[in-house]
């Protein structure tokens, strides 16, 4: 298995207490299997992708990925997890506005030191970003800046990609588009997907689906 | 990774040069202030310990006569053949230079240009047709003279053998002191013995000139120390406001699994080499400074205290070294509250607003805790604070504390407009200026500095130039004065004046030690010239009066502070008990005074003969007199200084002194304006979004770009409002606790509105001048990129 939750529990402090968002979820996950994660706002979704992507820390339960627990890993830790291992696309695109478009893609596999030219240049040829290499992220559209994030993802060569409402920043044609994309390249590298998404339809592309209610799983 | 995230740092200054250049400029303006005035500071200095070490002044003890005539050369012989290790000394002065002669063969090591250690050529020095070392400055000044050059001596003096100084000087067979080595035999005969006329001077800890100028050096350092902190305000505001606009960048980096350690150890570095580069500049742009102020600054000390200082500039390791240094430890100091945020910053943004908010809540808190502290321990220093670290501390005190108070100053006011505000625009005005608080609060704390040393320095050296122009008055009341030879010129002189002017006043004075205190006691000769222009800082009824009596003694401000002695108090001089009638000031005197009238002098030091004079006459009768005594005693006009022309002299280095204060203030206040510049230049890319929604309801571009400038002078007024009455705590500061404190006397304190209200309108229209590009380039943002504001796109 590539990823095993376990009773994940995460409490934030508000303004009016603390607030459980998390409150024991389970959920696995095989190497090349895609998963959504679906609920209303504010039911966990976002909080339980960062806690896998070990971009926060959970308070109680297990996250074993690849037979680490990411639970047990300090920042260093985590953020080697992060680099290597792990491929998260924002919904905001999260691109560096002061390189280009190409250093841009390159970026997590330099730091991962697991650059590919070739790899990345097919990314971009697929992704339709061969004229834009030589661009900055602000001379692109949504589409194509989400279409960069995804293509710095997965040239690192991610064994889970995370995905948070990659297209909830775009219209309906161009996150179609870039849906079909991001599909078939984590298919293409055998990655699992979980991927956090307000649309049915989306979902319903997906090979299996996890809808959360008030932080478990409905 | 280091590579590819120093690649993706990198960057985001090759996209934004605007914020490059800011951060560079801002710690290279610091720097310059900073060194230029430590370079001025360190060149003066260094032409005393010259000037120290090549008289010999400060580390040997002197044999000299007491009435300051030369001795015979044949004294000296005496005491070299009774034992005595002593080495002789001529001096004079020759076309303006000091002409120093000694002896190399009995001299100490180090007070002449030729030691033995250093192998120098001893026979061309000795038998030379008057060799003589002087640096490049002074030799030029001798064209006629054989002058080696040698930078080690001090400007404007000239060194050679005293068989040659002799010559030159026209003091066949004189010698004018001997240096007494340290180390003597104990077989030796007793001083009284072979020159009964002869005194001892002891030697002074550090060179007098040193000591005298040290007020000057510390005004300039305490005004470099301020320029410096203005310069890290704006380091500091632009090293944040970057670290602001990469957060999202940061947080991406780390996102993709960049170390957190390597983030920061990178970041640390990046600015490190900004901070070497910008160091070199402002070192760079010091030495411009310095070499501008220098010739100012010579000519100030050359008149006021008589210190020949160098009006050349020397590039010194040193200066360059510590100018790097505080530009690497200014950035180190300004950046590690941005990394320290930095390491601190959650990884996701929206992961504890809440949290996020209350550290913010309590960030403002503390530093509203710290300034309250800071202040009120500056209120309790005021009155408790004595010595030097006390005086600094009140300063720091006053200063950091109202820097930080000022954000949350304003913040109030602007809450109270807020309120107050009845139109819709003006409510949007005052919250929106709120806003922007926080991303100006930097800039405007470095305003507020600049104003505040601003109206501190005009206020303490304003000050000085009235209280020395009245000492002046008091000092200088004869109309004429008039050194004499010997006693043969006095009585020619007694003789040819006793009837042709109001007054004879003899000048005599001996040195002597009061409770421990180096002391000069002069002998005043009963006259309404004393009794007129004398102000005393506190007195008994008829102080004059029981001093000409000879029953009581009148003594300096120095005295009185540092001997504990107030008037009513007893002092002894020459096994005399004599009450103290009055303390008067005596400002820029490094050593006690003491004040007896010249009766009772004459029979305490009945050998001190005056030699020194003064005049009392019309005015218009001084050029006459001086042509008069010429014709019939021979006592030539140089001998003669007429009080007219010493005042205006006066005045003239002080208007240099103004030049170079003057200058200072014109660049600090310069260096505050570029800070608002660049942070309003920085922000104003981020308005944008906070813009235009206000354009999209109504409001026009041009509207809106007056607002942002009407903005920055309001905040600019505000701020000016804080910093006089700081600036006035900080010149009282300076006048009453330092200044005590380093030199023993206290500057009454003077007000000059008219000169505040000028710094205010300078610093207002430096605000508006820094905001009206931002502002132009807000009322000209095209609508295309306000409405990307509202796209999902953007």
């Amino acid at each position: 298995m590539l990823l095993t939750v376990t009773d994940i529990q995460k409490t934030y402090q508000t303004a009016d207490g603390p607030f459980a968002v998390l409150r024991g979820i389970d959920l696995c996950l095989a190497a090349g299997e895609t998963l959504a994660l679906t609920g209303e706002s504010g039911s966990g979704k976002s909080t339980l992708l960062h806690l896998i992507g070990g971009l926060d820390t959970p308070d109680a339960g297990q996250i074993v990925l690849q037979g680490q627990d990411i639970a047990a890993l300090d920042d260093t830790g985590r953020a080697a997890l992060r680099r290597g291992t792990v491929g998260v696309v924002f919904q905001q695109f999260n691109l560096i506005p002061s390189l280009k478009v190409g250093d841009n893609i390159a970026f997590q596999a330099r730091l991962a030191g697991k650059h590919d030219p070739a790899w990345a240049a097919t990314l971009a040829e697929k992704m339709g970003l061969t004229p834009h290499l030589n661009k900055y992220p602000e001379q692109l559209s949504g589409g194509q800046q989400q279409r960069v994030a995804i293509a710095r993802t997965l040239a690192a060569k991610p064994k889970l990609v995370l995905a948070d409402e990659p297209t909830g920043n775009l219209d309906e044609a161009t996150a179609g588009v870039v849906m079909d994309l991001m599909l078939q390249l984590v298919a293409e590298t055998g990655a699992g997907l979980l991927m956090v998404t307000h649309s049915e339809a989306l979902a319903a592309r997906l090979s299996r689906r996890l809808h959360l209610r008030a932080g478990q799983v409905a | 990774m280091t590579q590819a995230t120093l690649l993706a740092l990198l960057s985001h200054w090759w996209r934004n040069p605007l914020q490059l250049f800011t951060l560079l400029a801002g710690l290279a303006l610091a720097t310059a202030l900073w060194s230029g005035v430590q370079a001025v500071n360190a060149e003066a200095r260094a032409s005393y310990d010259a000037a120290a070490a090549t008289l010999g002044e400060a580390q040997y003890e002197r044999l000299v006569r007491p009435d300051g005539q030369p001795m015979a050369q044949a004294t000296y012989v005496a005491l070299r053949r009774a034992g005595w290790l002593v080495s002789p000394v001529v001096q004079g002065r020759l076309e303006g230079v000091r002409i120093v002669g000694i002896e190399p063969l009995t001299a100490p090591g180090g007070i002449g240009p030729v030691a033995p250690q250093e192998g120098a050529d001893f026979g061309s020095f000795l038998t030379g047709e008057g060799q003589l070392f002087a640096n490049a400055e002074t030799a030029a000044r001798l064209p006629d003279l054989d002058v080696i050059i040698s930078p080690d001596i001090a400007p404007g003096t000239a060194v050679t053998d005293i068989g040659v100084a002799q010559r030159l000087l026209g003091k066949a067979d004189l010698i004018d002191s001997l240096i007494v080595l340290p180390a003597q035999p104990r077989t030796r005969v007793p001083l009284a013995e072979i020159a009964a006329d002869l005194t001892r001077q002891p030697a002074q800890g550090g060179s007098d000139i040193g000591r005298l100028t040290d007020s000057f050096h510390l005004n300039l350092t305490a005004f470099g120390l301020l320029s410096f902190a203005v310069g890290i305000f704006i380091v500091n505001g632009a090293i944040g406001l970057a670290f602001e606009q990469r957060r999202p960048v940061v947080r991406t980096m780390r996102a993709l699994g960049l170390p957190l350690r390597r983030l920061i150890l990178l970041m640390g570095a990046e600015l490190m080499i900004f901070a070497l580069i910008a160091g070199i500049i402002g070192v760079a742009l010091g030495y411009v400074i310095a070499a501008l102020l220098l010739p100012d600054v010579a000519a100030t000390l050359r008149g006021l205290y008589g210190a020949d200082v160098s009006g050349t500039l020397q590039l010194r390791p040193s200066w360059w070294l510590s100018g790097l240094a505080i530009a690497l430890g200014g950035t180190a100091l300004a950046a590690s509250g941005a990394l320290s945020q930095l390491a601190r910053m959650p990884l996701l943004a929206a992961a504890q607003p809440r949290a996020l908010a209350m550290a913010a809540g309590r960030r403002a808190r503390l530093q509203g805790y710290a300034a309250l502290v800071l202040l009120v321990l500056s209120a309790i220093l005021m009155v408790t604070a004595e010595g030097l670290i006390g005086g600094f501390g009140l300063l720091a005190g006053l200063l950091i504390g109202a820097a930080l108070a000022l954000p949350l100053l304003l913040d109030a006011c602007l809450n109270l407009m807020s309120k107050a505000a009845k139109s819709v625009t003006a409510q949007w005005f005052w919250a929106d200026t709120r806003q922007q608080l926080p991303g100006l609060s930097l800039a405007l704390m470095a305003l507020l500095l600049a104003m505040a040393a601003n109206v501190g320095v005009s206020t303490m050296v304003s000050s000085f130039r009235l209280t020395f122009t009245d000492f002046l008055d008091q000092r200088l009341a004869s109309e004429l004065y008039v050194r004499t030879d010997d006693a043969a010129q006095a009585a020619g002189l007694i003789g040819f004046a006793k009837d042709r002017v109001d007054a004879i006043l003899p000048i005599q004075s001996t040195q002597t030690t009061v409770a421990g205190q180096p002391t000069e006691v002069f002998g005043a000769r009963d006259h309404a010239t004393y009794r007129d222009f004398w102000v005393f800082l506190q007195s008994t009824d008829d102080a004059w009066g029981t001093t000409f009596a000879g029953r009581t003694v009148l003594i300096n401000e120095q005295l009185s502070r540092r001997a504990g002695l107030d008037v009513g108090d007893t002092m002894t001089l020459q096994d005399r008990d004599f009450q103290i009638a009055g303390v008067y000031g005596d400002y820029g005197n490094p050593i006690g005074q003491a004040v007896l009238g010249e009766a009772i002098f004459g029979m305490l030091y009945p050998d001190v003969a005056p030699r020194n004079y003064g005049l009392r006459m019309p005015p218009e009768d001084v050029p006459d007199f001086v042509a008069g005594l010429e014709a019939a005693t021979g006592i030539p006009a140089t001998q003669t200084i007429n009080q007219a022309g010493i005042k205006s002299i006066s005045l003239a280095i002080f208007e240099r002194t103004f030049t170079v204060t003057t200058a200072l203030n014109i660049l600090t206040l310069a260096v505050a304006g570029f800070a608002i510049l660049m942070s309003l230049l920085t922000l104003a890319s981020m308005r944008v979004p906070q813009l235009a929604p206000a354009w999209a309801m109504g409001m026009t571009r041009r509207q809106i770009g007056w607002l942002e400038l009407l903005r920055a002078v309001m905040l600019a007024l505000l701020t000016a409002l804080v910093a006089l009455p700081l600036g006035l705590a900080l010149a009282w500061a300076l006048l009453a606790v330092v200044n005590v404190a380093a030199f023993g006397w206290q500057l009454p304190m003077y007000l000059f509105p008219a000169d505040y209200a000028r710094l205010g309108v300078f610093a207002l229209l430096a605000a508006a001048l820094a905001a009206l590009w931002p502002a132009l380039r807000l009322a000209r943002t095209p609508p295309a990129d306000l409405l990307k504001v509202f796209s999902n796109e953007r």
